[in-house]
């Protein structure tokens, strides 16, 4: 083994740095263990890339029209067709993974942190506070998330903006629930005890050993809702609620493409098998972690 | 330093409630290392929480220092827990453990005093940077007695300490906590259910069954095992090991 | 005993062993015993490897963990060479096994009295009255007050020390031969404790059962078991007569006695264990 990897795993880790670098390290070489996960892994971190990059990648401009050759079938020139207006599928298939990360990014920058707070503070605190924010949260459970986001968006108008924010209000108060079930686990822990017998506060407590053990669980949760959220996403688009032409967003291409599909397949499957594709690496990325996060849940 | 009244201490309320500290009184003198021994059951452990002011629905009085045991006074009171495993947080290592306190009462130097209270619990610093995961139970609750100690606190609390440990290491946690309060003179309160550890630990002790306190003595009395009440008594000769004769000879006490 | 009869349980040479990614792990190498209709001691700390020797015995191990041995046998079976089937026809009925916490190996959903009664059916093949009558008695042997209540409880509602007797009476029910019993009174308090153990020692002397009682508490062992075993790191230290544990010549077994604390003396500091690297070493 090299130095570099000795160092890692040492038992005598000089610095606090070292030692969560090894902690980090330990972790992955559990998790790279995984094959499906890693896979998941790469095609998320593809997703990334491609968006990161998407002038470069692609080899046309997603929006421009060439109506002479509209729903042309993929090969040649445009590997992947065009669609009814001419513009290239595969470039709008790239730059679409910029809106799809773009998305996922915001919901989870959102709806994460909400139901961490909420849900710790709900379980930690108890009483009047526990009672008043799970109602809440009841209450936004109550409603099927599509139809919840589907309310918002007519309220708020369609936009890719409106429908981050619609599904980030739909998608928080089960991280509310889970936040306080572990929080529940571990309120009465020793470890949380000798924190208030050294005078730590309930923020400090709270934000410095409660919210990091729920973080795991919770992380494993979102990853495995990123599925989800786009197929939300996807689905606003698709009813011309999400994303507004002549946005490249996936589901609404497929929206559109649907008119063809029995003639120009490519234009609503290729979005599709996108869509498809990244759903089903979030749930294997998700998957993976959760071995890696969440030891009670190991075989 | 601790003066308890008439303490009394009830879980739940109506026909379902649990009397669990039903009117204990006791004082321990400054420096004054004092036993409470006990049958699971017996509120010895929910006294200590008390006193640590980790539990505040009681009634009677709970004084340390001059202050009511309901006010957390962290410089004045610590406490070790019998769970190594659990009273670790598991995601610090050893070293944020023991800033921890230091960075809530803003107190410099941290450094150094991290290092110190390792080396004063017997760890060297290569532990200071590991994982509670990566720790024996031994060597946990060496951590846990110098995070109670970070704070240079006057009175020890220590509910079972060395219970969930094997008997070569609760020799030396006990031989360290000996020496740590002959250091700096802290006033302690051990609970435990094992009165050799208490005879070995303490100067006096009060024997606790069912919420009430049942006698008080002296650890030379314990020693001779001349206790007064019958309750002690048995206890004491259950504690020598197996014998067909007092096992079938037990009764219960209310 | 002058005329030894066969034992009733033989162990020779066994190992077990985990695979870790360092290497194999070796958690018991080479402990060899016979148990007779006798109380067995098995001392040791924690990690000596006694608990997975009781375990090993059921064929109950992780499946990670990798067993051999050279004679491994159970009244004349070979437990090692012995089908699932056969193995599950012993386990509970002939052989039993009464584990440290009776939480985890009670079913939450079914009255402590119907689980006792199930496991007399099971092993003893008796009808559901008759299984009712013998958990009944049962209860009623293990000192449980009313048994006829006890019987309808469920476990969350039975205190630590009565699930540990109701757990015992589940694993005697079917009349085992040998009670491999794992730190079975170590959460309870010194009273039951004794209670419990007169229990045991009945069961030894009336039933002639042979019990394997694991333990890390030295004095307990030596004032209950007829035989001692000491374990450390995955070996037998030495063998000895209960009676001459005070005696006990092995540094590792003095060193474990010296640092325990007693009621009598008054020495201001213990004397810790120095573990020995010869000790590890096979010999």
């Amino acid at each position: 083994m090299s130095t570099w990897q000795d160092r890692l795993l040492t038992d005598t880790p000089r610095s606090r740095r070292e030692a969560r670098l090894g902690a980090l390290y330990r972790s992955w070489l559990q998790f790279r263990s995984n094959r499906l996960a890693l896979l998941g892994l790469a095609i998320v971190l593809l997703l990334i890339v491609v968006a990161a990059f998407a002038p470069w990648i692609a080899t046309h401009h997603p929006n421009e029209q060439n109506l002479a050759q509209r729903l042309l079938a993929p090969g040649g020139a445009h590997w992947l067709g065009t669609d009814e207006f001419g513009r290239d599928v595969f470039s709008r298939i790239v730059y679409g993974a910029r809106i799809t990360l773009y998305i996922v990014a915001l919901v989870a920058i959102i709806a994460a942190p909400i139901g961490l707070i909420v849900g710790t503070a709900a379980g930690y605190l108890g009483g009047w506070v526990d009672a008043v924010l799970m109602r809440i949260t009841d209450v936004f459970l109550a409603f099927p998330s599509l139809i919840l986001a589907l309310a918002f968006v007519a309220a708020l108008g369609p936009g890719i903006e409106n429908a981050v924010i619609a599904i980030a209000l739909t998608a928080w108060p089960p991280y509310a629930r889970i936040a306080r079930a572990e929080t529940l686990t571990i309120r009465n822990a020793d470890y949380i005890a000798a924190a208030r017998l050294q005078g730590a506060s309930t923020g400090r407590i709270l934000s410095r050993h409660i919210m990091p053990l729920c973080l795991s669980s919770l992380t494993v949760r979102v990853t495995l809702d990123m599925a989800g959220i786009i197929l939300t996403a996807a689905g606003l688009g698709f009813l011309g609620l999400g994303a507004q032409p002549p946005l490249a967003e996936w589901g609404a291409m497929v929206s559109s493409g649907r008119r063809y599909i029995l003639d120009q397949w490519w234009v609503a499957t290729i979005p599709g098998i996108a869509i498809f594709a990244v759903s089903l690496a979030f749930n294997l990325l998700g998957d993976g972690l959760r071995d890696v996060l969440d030891p009670r849940q190991k075989k | 330093m601790i003066s308890v009244r008439d303490l009394a201490i009830t879980f739940g309320s109506g026909p379902g409630a649990v009397h669990a500290v039903r009117g204990v009184s006791f004082d321990v003198a400054d420096g004054e290392s004092f036993g409470l021994v006990g049958e699971s059951g017996s509120g010895k452990s929910t006294v200590l929480r008390a006193l640590a002011g980790l539990n505040r629905l009681w009634t009677g009085s709970a004084t340390l220092g001059e202050t009511s045991a309901r006010v957390q006074q962290p410089r004045l009171v610590q406490m070790v827990f019998q769970d190594p495993y659990a009273s670790l947080h598991p995601r610090h290592t050893v070293d944020r453990a023991l800033s921890e306190p230091l960075e809530i009462h803003r107190i410099g130097d941290a450094n150094e005093r991290v290092e110190r209270a390792l080396a004063d619990v017997g760890l060297g610093p290569a532990f200071r940077f590991r994982y509670p995961n990566q720790l024996s139970g031994g060597q946990r609750q060496r951590v846990a007695i110098a995070r109670a100690l970070m704070l240079e606190p006057r009175v020890l609390l220590l509910d079972e300490p060395t219970s969930a440990l094997d008997v070569s290491v609760q020799a030396e946690i006990l031989n360290l906590l000996r020496r740590l309060r002959v250091e700096r003179r802290l006033t302690m309160i051990l609970v435990s259910h094992n009165l050799a550890v208490v005879a070995h630990m303490c100067d006096r002790l009060a024997v606790m069954n069912r919420g009430l306190v049942v006698e008080e003595m002296d650890v030379a009395t314990l020693r001779r095992a001349e206790p007064r009440e019958a309750y002690t008594r048995q206890l004491l000769t259950a504690s020598k090991g197996y014998d067909r004769e007092v096992a079938s000879g037990i009764v219960t006490f209310d | 005993m002058n005329v030894a009869p066969p034992p009733l349980l033989a162990v020779e040479d066994l190992r077990v062993s985990f695979a870790t990614p360092t290497g194999p792990f070796h958690a018991v190498r080479g402990v060899s015993f016979t148990l007779g209709r006798e109380r067995l001691g098995i001392v040791g700390e924690s990690g000596s490897g006694k608990s997975l020797t009781g375990r090993a015995i059921m064929r109950l191990l992780p499946a990670s963990a990798q067993l051999s041995a050279r004679r491994l046998s159970f009244d004349g079976i070979d437990l090692l060479s012995a089908s699932t089937k056969t193995l599950r026809g012993l386990r509970g009925a002939r052989i039993s096994l009464v584990m440290q916490d009776p939480k985890y190996s009670l079913n939450p959903v079914m009255t402590v009295g119907e689980q006792i009664a199930e496991a007399a059916r099971i092993h003893g093949g008796v009808s559901k009255i008759e299984a009712r009558l013998r958990a009944l008695a049962m209860l009623e042997a293990v000192r449980i007050r009313d048994p006829e209540r006890v019987f309808r409880l469920f476990p969350h509602e039975v205190s630590g020390g009565m699930g540990q007797r109701i757990m015992i009476a589940m694993m005697l029910v079917p009349e085992p031969d040998v009670l491999i019993a794992d730190e079975p009174t170590s959460a309870l308090d010194v009273t039951v404790q004794l209670q419990v153990l007169a229990i045991l020692d009945d069961l030894v002397r009336q039933r002639g059962m042979g019990l394997l009682f694991i333990s890390h508490d030295l004095e307990l062992v030596a004032s209950f078991c007829d035989r001692v075993l000491v374990m450390y790191a995955g070996r037998v230290m030495e063998e000895l007569s209960a009676r001459d544990l005070a005696s006990a010549r092995h540094p590792y077994t003095r060193g474990l006695l010296n640092s325990l604390p007693r009621l009598g003396d008054e020495r201001a500091e213990l004397p810790t264990l120095s573990r020995d690297p010869a000790w590890l070493e096979e010999r």
